[in-house]
């Protein structure tokens, strides 16, 4: 497609082009093709419109041996879309490592599943709203949060948490406070009012997001490894059953947007984004979950992009089978909806059932009980056909595997992004005073306190919130895992990407960012298990874009097998690009681990005055105070350039296994890993967090001393500091340390009111605070500029 | 004590103050689904728990206070039943005219969920007891209609008759503008009805009653409760 075309809904009017005349004996269509129908409506100019390319067009002429009619041509276009087809990533998302022991179901299903012990399941995924956002972004978030929650309760958890990526564009640009303000209050409206508490994630700015957020929200659930359902249909004549909510003309072709760049007519695009209700969310959560507490579901698929086309299409093909369906059974919010309608429409909070013959009722009582619509809209058959019925016509007599399976995939032309050079730290100019360079760094836009954002949210209802936001990770125990003298048992989760390295270098951006989240589920004392990715990158057309998504599945794949790490659920999203200004690269990483027991937490902030501070993991190959892409360079000196640093993933898992050992064994309960600002900003954050300040020395007798600025603050990658009491517990951690080969160094001790390096007193903890507090609120303005 | 929770269509803070009962009373309170239209006559509290019932629609607590349960909560209050409403819950207590006042949006227009600091104003009720008079307890807020509104008679009146349960304060106890975090008259956060047997509060004590999720200045209250109702 023309990657500027101006979209418009092809049914926008009340007029519909008129659907061609169907045959009438529905039964003989699952024999032989349904007969080519009138052509009145399909013109180059209306493929076009429907995103499909010619080629595509052609495809669709071969499967059907006839012209589609204009529903037909509506459902291949979603369900060909890039946003349900993955059409230019699946050839690189197969090579992923997908497996460990622990996993219960990787990608594939609504939501990864893994095996927590006890008989108990994590359940979770991450999934972008990313151009919806920009166009309406409390509505575009909101939606957001109602989708993902739905992906992880349809396989029979409850969501237990929240967390969302997000990215806006430069704190300059006009529209990035509007975006802002719209995109906390509608996360935290719909996440509030669902009673799912929002935990944690991350925000970043760049000018490279000024066209083109990001919001990436993920959840994770807990379910009975005996009770996990999934979508694949079985059993023909059962009946297909829809509840939720009615459906309504809302986001028609969303996930046909969501596979387009944007230009400068995007806001015309605003009818295709939905309108969330939390409240019906809610009652269907709970709904869903009752009846899943009986015998009565054999398959479920909640709806969402592409509505009723991709649920329907997606059980019916896992499952081998057809669906006869009656669309004037169809819940519908209004009068004259259209069979093109019905089945394109993106109405939130919906969900398509296969029912255990004899069971409608109970179904039915459940749904009445939680006042959501219930309809049975149809039967599975044994054709391998979607037959959709209204008026007494078929609307549409589709082969569904040839949609659902055979859609297009592409091996699309790629190429490496160029390597940038390696900066020597003399090859970046020191600061003029360190103190002065660390307040302006923890009161930049990429560091500064979220606090802003996150109280907005309501992270503590569920009453399990152990570690709350702005911590390495968030901390939710499993509910009712404690008592009787037992902390219970935690699920810590993060989410990590960082776009600067991607773009310098996607391969190690993509390890990094892998990298990170098992580093900061490490730091709370977590055993990491699993991720799920979100990969937000511009147009796959262009091969520089393409080889930036190649490299960085490359660098994920080698870091998760090194870290036993696997990928089990996913979410792609292309064409992240304004008037073709491509967004940083940015795969953004939502990782989950598990802490065994709760007494054994460790957390950011200094406990006490007078622990020894300990720094793990050290410089590779003396390439130390590594400089090129940090937050440093970018925001003292003012350049974005150098390579990245380098992830040595074997050493990273030595120094995280070695740091959680320590955790485990009681020994510190004090973590924090060293990533965006370095060394010293992450001593500052403890400090901050505390009121406790720290005093460090540099090195001086290492063969690879490096300048003060580079120790203070590069970025290398595989650290973390720790605090131990100053006596034979830091003799023992040096000896376990010094067993393992792990680097571990005594570089200063807890206690006053500043930060000191080298004797000098830097910067008071009190000043640094509030600095770092001010920035975010001061930049939204008193009343948060809701409108 | 015997405790019964009403469960609205959009409750969800009813599990969390389920536990926190069952942890002060050693016994799991009964919850109620709100088609119900009568309480057992053996039960000693009811609580009308956090949460968005019916999404906050119209207006936050109006559309519960007209479920048919709360025409029986009513009546039973009426007769000296204990009721604790908690956020939602004393939002749907003032709708349903158990209490005086209206929580208006908060003054800022956002949600806001911290940990913030109250006095207990009062520790003469079966809901305080626990507490010293004056005491300054941490507990959370999550809410976007907060803002405890009441004319000057009606203040007056609560303000002479004891009826200011908790107010929003600093860390040392002071009442300043600083520490109202959504606008509150008086910097009120929790009010009685005449009798201080009709609670109702903002801030969420069943969410810091355990200190693994970072302190038990809640826990006091439903001990309170359960000592004085068992």
């Amino acid at each position: 497609m023309s990657p500027n075309m101006k979209m418009r809904r092809p049914t926008g009017q009340p007029g519909q082009p008129a659907q061609p005349a169907q045959t009438p004996e529905p039964a003989a269509q699952t024999t032989r093709p349904a007969q080519p129908a009138a052509q009145s409506a399909i013109t180059p100019a209306v493929v076009a419109e429907h995103g499909l390319s010619p080629e595509e067009y052609q495809r669709i002429l071969d499967i059907l041996g006839r012209a589609p009619n204009l529903t037909e041509l509506g459902i291949f276009s979603v369900m060909w879309s890039e946003h349900c087809s993955y059409k230019s990533s699946k050839k690189w998302l197969k090579t992923l490592p997908t497996t460990a022991p622990w996993v219960i179901c990787g990608p594939g299903e609504n939501a990864g599943v893994i095996d927590i012990g006890d008989g108990q399941a994590a359940i979770f995924k991450m999934e972008s709203h990313n151009h919806p956002s920009f166009i309406e972004p409390y509505q575009g978030a909101a939606t957001g949060v109602g989708g993902i929650l739905r992906d992880v309760f349809t396989m029979g958890a409850r969501p237990v948490a929240n967390l969302n990526a997000l990215r806006f564009g430069s704190p300059d640009h006009p529209r990035t406070r509007h975006l802002i303000a719209g995109v906390v209050a509608g996360i935290g409206g719909y996440g509030n009012c669902v009673g799912v508490p929002t935990v944690g994630g991350e925000v970043n700015f760049h000018p490279s997001f000024n066209g083109n957020i990001l919001v990436n929200a993920m959840t994770v659930g807990v379910a009975e490894t005996s009770r996990i359902f999934y979508s694949a249909a079985s059993g023909v004549g059962n009946p297909v059953v829809y509840v939720g909510s009615k459906t309504g003309r809302d986001g028609i072709h969303g996930a046909t947007m969501a596979s387009a760049e944007f230009n400068e007519d995007s806001e015309e695009k605003r009818p295709t984004v939905q309108v969330g209700d939390p409240f019906t969310e809610k009652l269907l959560i709970e709904a869903c979950l009752e009846l899943m507490a009986t015998d009565a579901i054999v398959a479920i698929q909640d709806m969402g992009a592409a509505g009723l086309t991709s649920s329907s299409f997606e059980m019916a093909s896992k499952g081998g089978l057809g669906i006869d369906m009656d669309l004037d059974a169809v819940p519908m919010r209004e009068e004259g909806m259209t069979a093109y309608e019905l089945m394109l429409s993106e109405s939130q909070e919906r969900m398509l059932m296969v029912l255990k013959p004899g069971r409608e009722d109970l179904a039915r009582t459940v749904f009445e009980k939680w006042e959501l619509d219930f309809a049975v809209v149809g039967r599975l058959t044994d054709t391998g056909r979607m037959v959709l019925r209204m008026g007494g016509e078929v609307k549409a007599d589709l082969p569904i595997d040839p949609l659902a399976q055979a859609s297009p995939e592409y091996d699309r032309p790629w190429v490496r992004t160029p390597r940038q050079q390696v900066l020597k730290p003399d090859d970046v100019p020191a600061p003029r005073d360190w103190p002065e360079a660390l307040k302006t760094l923890i009161a930049c836009p990429d560091l500064a306190s979220r606090r802003w954002v996150w109280e907005q949210y309501d992270h503590m209802v569920m009453g399990d919130t152990v570690v709350r936001p702005g911590g390495d990770a968030a901390v939710v125990r499993v509910h009712g895992s404690g008592g009787e003298g037992r902390a219970g048992k935690g699920l810590a989760m993060t989410t990590d990407c960082t776009p600067r390295y991607c773009v310098a270098d996607p391969r190690e951006g993509g390890k990094q960012a892998v990298a990170e989240a098992w580093r900061n589920l490490t730091a709370v004392g977590a055993r990491p298990l699993a991720i799920t990715d979100n990969m937000n990158f511009g147009n796959p057309q262009k091969p520089e874009i393409m080889g930036q998504f190649v490299e960085a599945v490359e660098g994920m794949a080698e870091a998760c097998r090194v870290l036993d790490f696997p990928v089990v659920s996913g979410n792609v999203s292309l064409y992240n690009e304004t008037s073709g200004q491509a967004i940083l690269p940015t795969p953004a990483i939502g990782g989950v681990g598990l802490v065994a027991d709760l007494a054994r937490l460790a957390s950011v902030p200094f406990k006490m005055a007078g622990e020894a501070v300990l720094l793990v993991g050290d410089a590779i190959g003396g390439r130390g105070g590594w400089l090129g892409q940090s937050l440093y360079l970018r925001e003292i000196v003012g350049r974005e350039d150098g390579a990245p640093p380098e992830v040595n993933l074997n050493n990273e898992r030595r120094n995280g296994d070695f740091v959680r050992m320590l955790i485990e064994q009681g020994r510190t309960d004090t973590v924090h890993d060293i990533s965006d600002g370095g060394l010293l900003v992450a001593l500052a954050e403890m400090a901050m967090a505390s009121g406790i300040g720290v005093a460090v020395t540099t090195d001086h007798s290492s063969a690879h001393a490096q300048p003060l600025h580079a120790w203070l603050f590069g970025e290398d990658q595989g650290r973390y500091i720790v605090t131990v009491p100053e006596d034979h517990d830091l003799d023992a951690v040096m000896r376990l340390a010094a067993e393992r080969g792990v680097p571990c160094r005594r570089i200063g001790v807890t206690g006053g009111d500043t930060i000191d390096v080298d004797g000098r007193m830097g910067a008071s903890v009190a000043d640094l605070r509030s600095l770092h507090e001010a920035w975010l609120p001061a930049f939204m303005g008193a009343d948060g500029d809701l409108a | 004590m015997k405790a019964a929770v009403i469960v609205f269509p959009g409750s969800n803070c009813d599990r969390d103050v389920a536990v926190a009962l069952t942890r002060a009373a050693g016994q799991a309170p009964l919850m109620l689904w709100h088609r119900e239209t009568a309480l057992p006559r053996d039960i000693d509290l009811v609580v009308v728990p956090g949460g968005f019932s019916y999404g906050d629609y119209l207006r936050s607590g109006a559309m519960a206070a007209h479920s048919p349960i709360m025409r029986e909560v009513r009546s039973r209050a009426a007769e000296g039943l204990p009721v604790l409403g908690i956020c939602n819950g004393f939002q749907i207590l003032t709708e349903a005219g158990l209490l005086p006042g209206v929580l208006m949006r908060n003054a800022h227009l956002r949600f806001i969920c911290r940990d913030v600091h109250l006095r207990v104003e009062s520790h003469d009720s079966l809901f305080t007891e626990r507490y010293a008079a004056g005491q300054v307890i941490r507990i959370p807020i999550a809410h976007h209609d907060g803002n405890y509104f009441a004319d000057d008679d009606t203040l007056n009146r609560l303000e002479g008759e004891g009826q200011v349960a908790f107010r929003y304060c600093a860390a040392d106890g002071a009442v300043t503008p600083e520490a109202n975090p959504n606008g509150s008259r008086g910097n009120i956060a929790g009010v009685f009805n005449h009798e201080r047997r009709v609670l109702g509060l903002m801030p969420h004590p069943e969410r810091l009653a355990e200190d693994l999720l970072g302190g038990i200045d809640g826990a006091a209250m439903f001990e309170s409760l359960a000592e004085s109702l068992s």
